[in-house]
């Protein structure tokens, strides 16, 4: 290997490091939020790839579908339980319209757009706007009864959930692949490293996000309140924070993050519908770097995860998943040895 | 006994069933369920019983069929003879996991898994000796006494005998020693901790003695299907086999094969279904077990078969164990000897001092009462001297030796039992048992043991002691009920039970008297004092304070975790000082 091949290999690690890096944001601040260790990830990585590539066919994605199921069902059961508490019915009515008047406006919206061939601007707009309600949704239909479990039963409905969500991808977009067409096709070069437009992009979008979620948990009362849902749930309610709600809350955002991660691999390979559970992982192995806890250490283990499979796959391409989720051993290895014996009290 | 009859109603079913005329096609299905059925036991055995969990277990049948392939088709090895190659394998690789992830938290172990399934899947899939992605062909039939097992029905029998084998010896191990500090270590290893109970190596039976059914499983499955290649024994599988023992029910044993039966009979139809419904081709049934599975955790934590279970009669447990010969019991110190004695022990959380440099002795056949108001450092104390929290300085010492620095099980082992401020037991087990988890370091029988029924005059024995220890506090006659279904102030008493199981040198007891009715405080004061009178020593938090001047020969008064005043009753309840700590001061 000479010098501008690792670098090549280096940039390229780089690359998916800062989409592993967002992921692994997510996953770490789903977890701090809400205990859940959140295996699907992945899979709003894959339906933000794959449903902007149907509408790049012109065609409605599945997920606009879902989306509205999704919403009616939870509609429905909030209303169900609001009218055994006693709650007026016109009131019911009323709150359960304002629910469905997104994933309503959404899913019109998309069955007039996707025939009329938008720029691809747009249609990320749109994908983001599909992709990001399932998050809050998939929490309440999912999780939010089962709130105050154990963090294994979590885990379990976790996997549960990608399952369905795998499965119906596979309806969705079918078992070929896509690949998107790239958002900026500029090239610059440095000596043997070229840089594509692509990358440039994933970099801004990546530091955007990372900044923008810090910005948030700093900055604003909402961020402010899911902190303090992380530390304490019980003190956070006292203080008036609903914890369903912060629920609801980080799964929108870890939604958000996921398609728009998605949108930013889908150019640089090519997307199946289960894709995403393999990005997702790797997402995860980064955040046990940082113990499902530490937001500055998991962006590290994304970086390290990125690199790793890059050299990996130029050294024994066959066996670069082998080598990524293998990693995973050392590293629980070297935060059991640094943090010894857990009691975790049910 | 109802259940002896059903599982005997059941073998026989299972004999008849390659007799009858029923199509191939079923017994195919059949072989399948008891396959998937082996794995789902070793699945309650380690989520349901001991609370961890695997999404990996289908990697581990991988290893023990390929293991089984591989052996018999490169080097001409026996079958009977890979089947324990394949079981050393596994257990050299589950024991290597397990140590890596079991000392932390619990969800780390599944995370573990599930990246070890996919790598041992991409592994599988890219080894040229083991066919990569292909697999190996041409896997040969068993041969049992000369027998071919090369139909569904021959193999029938083999499968299905080591299922019901296996179900057994599940059974025997959740009744004995072992299988309580199995159980003991669901709810945390605190409580597990102080009955002795090395919870670190428990965890890694359990997860060990599921793998290795696994491995089981795999062998018959390569000799089964006579092909192996690495697509039954990836993630998905892994999960499939978890939804299996949720579905049925990962709190028991049945539960494992009615899980593994209704999967295998929805998957086979589903997959007709659904591609009908949805078009195209795929594995749409994922979809389904997906929703499945949450619905499930939702609305019906325990699984299908406890229905079932909550309709059959419990069987109660036959006292066999009247002439048992008792335990040997500790020496007592001589009536006087210091006992426990603590030195300058100090707490410190961060900048909080919880216990300041704190001093007291307790005596052979003394009571020594320790109170305060809340947030005194009582509590904490109590845990310095057990071992939860180890102490920032100071010393503790029983009878000359340092114990400050031990671990809660190595304290246990010297004599020192106690109970809990908030009541932690085994909800699930009946009162007798959780008294007998007490008894735990006076037992010694394993799991092999256990699962041949060799542990019964020890577990006799203990029984026996745990019978006594529940005569002795009042409480024989709810000894066959479920821990779970007592009221507070009985389940205070049931710890108690516990602790004297261990058969004690001093013992600890966290506010015992709250939720006991006047009778019962009374009841137990005569307790402690008759334990007394045989040279126990008994070291007691209380806020009933008839209840600790009555009984107590000395008190120590603790505020903001420093000691105020030691002394005899009446000079603490003459004390001004005390009088301000609880009542505050006129200004």
């Amino acid at each position: 290997m000479d010098f501008s091949i690792a670098s090549i290999l280096m940039l390229d690690g780089v690359t998916n490091g800062a989409i592993y890096a967002s992921l692994a944001l997510a996953i770490v601040l789903v977890f701090a939020v809400t205990r859940v260790i959140f295996i699907p990830q992945g899979e709003f990585v894959a339906y933000g790839a794959l449903t902007l590539a149907l509408l790049q066919l012109g065609r409605v994605p599945g997920t606009v579908w879902l989306l509205l199921a999704l919403a009616l069902l939870a509609a429905v059961l909030d209303a169900l339980a609001a009218l055994r508490r006693g709650l007026p019915p016109g009131r019911v009515a009323v709150s359960a319209a304002k629910a469905l008047a997104v994933p309503v406006v959404v899913t019109a919206l998309t069955w007039w757009a996707a025939p009329q061939n938008l720029p691809l601007l747009l249609q990320c707009l749109l994908t983001l706007a599909i992709v990001t309600p399932l998050g809050p949704l998939v929490y309440r239909l999912a999780y939010e009864k089962l709130a105050d479990a154990t963090v294994l039963v979590l885990l379990i409905v976790s996997v549960g959930v990608h399952f369905a969500l795998t499965g119906l991808g596979l309806v969705f977009f079918g078992a070929e692949g896509f690949r998107n067409p790239s958002f900026w096709d500029a090239r610059f070069s440095a000596g043997a490293l070229t840089l594509s437009g692509q990358t440039v992009i994933i970099f801004m979008v990546s530091i955007a996000m990372i900044i923008g979620l810090a910005l948030f948990f700093e900055r604003t009362l909402r961020g402010k309140a899911l902190r303090a849902t992380a530390v304490n749930r019980l003190g956070a309610r006292l203080m008036g924070i609903s914890t369903s709600g912060a629920g609801r809350l980080s799964f929108g955002l870890t939604a958000f993050m996921g398609a728009l991660s998605g949108l930013l691999i889908g150019p640089t390979t090519t997307m199946f519908y289960d894709s995403g559970f393999l990005i997702g992982l790797k997402g995860f192995v980064a955040a046990i770097f940082g113990g499902l806890a530490s937001y500055p250490a998991a962006a590290v283990g994304a970086l390290f995860v990125g690199l790793l499979e890059s050299f990996g796959s130029f050294y024994a391409s066959a066996f670069k998943e082998v080598i990524v989720f293998t990693l995973i051993i050392p590293v629980l290895l070297w935060r059991s040895i640094q943090h010894g014996t857990q009691d975790d009290e049910e | 006994m109802t259940r002896t009859r059903f599982l005997i109603a059941f073998v026989i079913g299972l004999a008849l069933l390659p007799q009858l005329p029923v199509p191939e096609f079923w017994i195919t299905q059949a072989n399948y369920i008891g396959l998937y059925t082996l794995v789902a036991i070793g699945l309650v055995l380690l989520t349901g019983v001991a609370g961890l969990t695997s999404f990996g277990q289908a990697a581990f049948v991988g290893l023990g069929a390929y293991c089984a392939a591989y052996l018999t088709l490169s080097f001409g090895v026996s079958p009977w003879l890979t089947v324990w190659i394949g079981l050393a394998f596994t257990g050299v690789v589950s024991l290597v996991l397990a140590w890596i992830t079991l000392r932390m938290s619990g969800h780390y172990l599944p995370l573990a898994t599930i990246a070890w399934a996919l790598s041992l899947f991409y592994l599988l899939g890219n080894i040229d000796a083991l066919g990569k992605y292909d697999g190996l062909l041409g896997v040969p039939a068993l041969r049992f006494f000369g027998i071919d097992l090369n139909t569904g029905r021959s193999f029938f029998y083999l499968l299905w005998a080591l299922v019901v084998l296996a179900a057994i010896a599940v059974t025997h191990l959740l009744d004995s020693r072992t299988g309580r500090a199995l159980r003991a270590v669901k709810g945390g290893t605190t409580m597990a901790e102080a009955m002795g109970v090395n919870t670190f190596s428990t965890k890694v039976t359990a997860f060990v003695l599921a793998a290795l059914l696994a491995s089981v499983s795999g062998w018959l499955f390569a000799h089964f299907q006579r092909t192996v290649n690495p697509s039954p024994f990836g993630l998905n599988m892994g999960i499939e086999y978890l939804f299996m023992a949720v579905l049925g029910g990962v709190g028991h044993v049945w539960g494992a094969l009615t899980g593994a039966g209704i999967v295998v009979a929805m998957k086979d139809q589903l997959q007709v279904l659904l591609p009908k419904l949805l078009g195209g081709s795929g594995n749409y049934e994922i979809i389904v077990f997906g929703v499945l599975l949450v619905l499930v955790l939702q609305y019906a934590r325990d699984g299908l078969w406890a229905f079932v279970e909550s309709r059959l009669p419990r069987a109660q447990r036959k006292v066999d164990w009247a002439d048992a010969p008792a335990l040997p019991e500790r020496a007592r110190p001589p009536h006087g000897e210091v006992v426990l004695d603590v030195v300058a022990a100090r707490k410190e959380f961060g900048g909080l001092v919880a216990v300041n440099d704190v001093s007291f002795q307790v005596c052979a056949g003394e009571i020594l009462g320790l109170i305060g108001p809340n947030g005194a450092g009582k509590s904490t104390t109590f845990n310095l001297v057990t071992g939860v929290l180890p102490a920032t300085r100071g010393s503790v010492s029983l009878r000359g030796e340092r114990i400050d620095s031990m671990r809660s099980r190595d304290i246990a082992k010297r004599g020192v039992a106690r109970t809990f401020q908030h009541v932690k037991m085994i909800p699930g087990m009946t009162v007798l048992e959780n008294v007998a988890l007490g008894g735990h370091l006076r037992g010694s029988r394993g799991v092999a043991s256990a699962m041949l029924r060799l542990d019964r005059a020890e577990e006799r024995q203990l029984l026996k002691e745990a019978e006594k220890q529940l005569r002795r506090i009042g409480m024989a006659a709810s000894m066959h009920e479920l821990a779970g279904n007592l009221a507070l102030g009985p389940q205070r008493l049931m710890e108690i039970a516990r602790a004297l199981c261990a058969d004690p040198t001093l013992l600890l007891l966290d506010e015992p008297a709250a939720g006991l009715r006047l009778k019962e405080k009374q009841g137990l004061a005569d307790v402690l004092r008759q334990l007394r009178g045989e040279g126990l020593s008994i070291l007691i938090v209380e806020h009933d304070m008839d209840l600790v001047m009555g009984l107590v020969d000395r008190v120590v008064v603790m505020e903001f975790g420093t000691k105020l005043i030691e002394g005899t009753p009446d000079v603490v309840q003459a004390s001004p000082a005390v009088r301000a700590a609880y009542l505050g001061t006129e200004h």
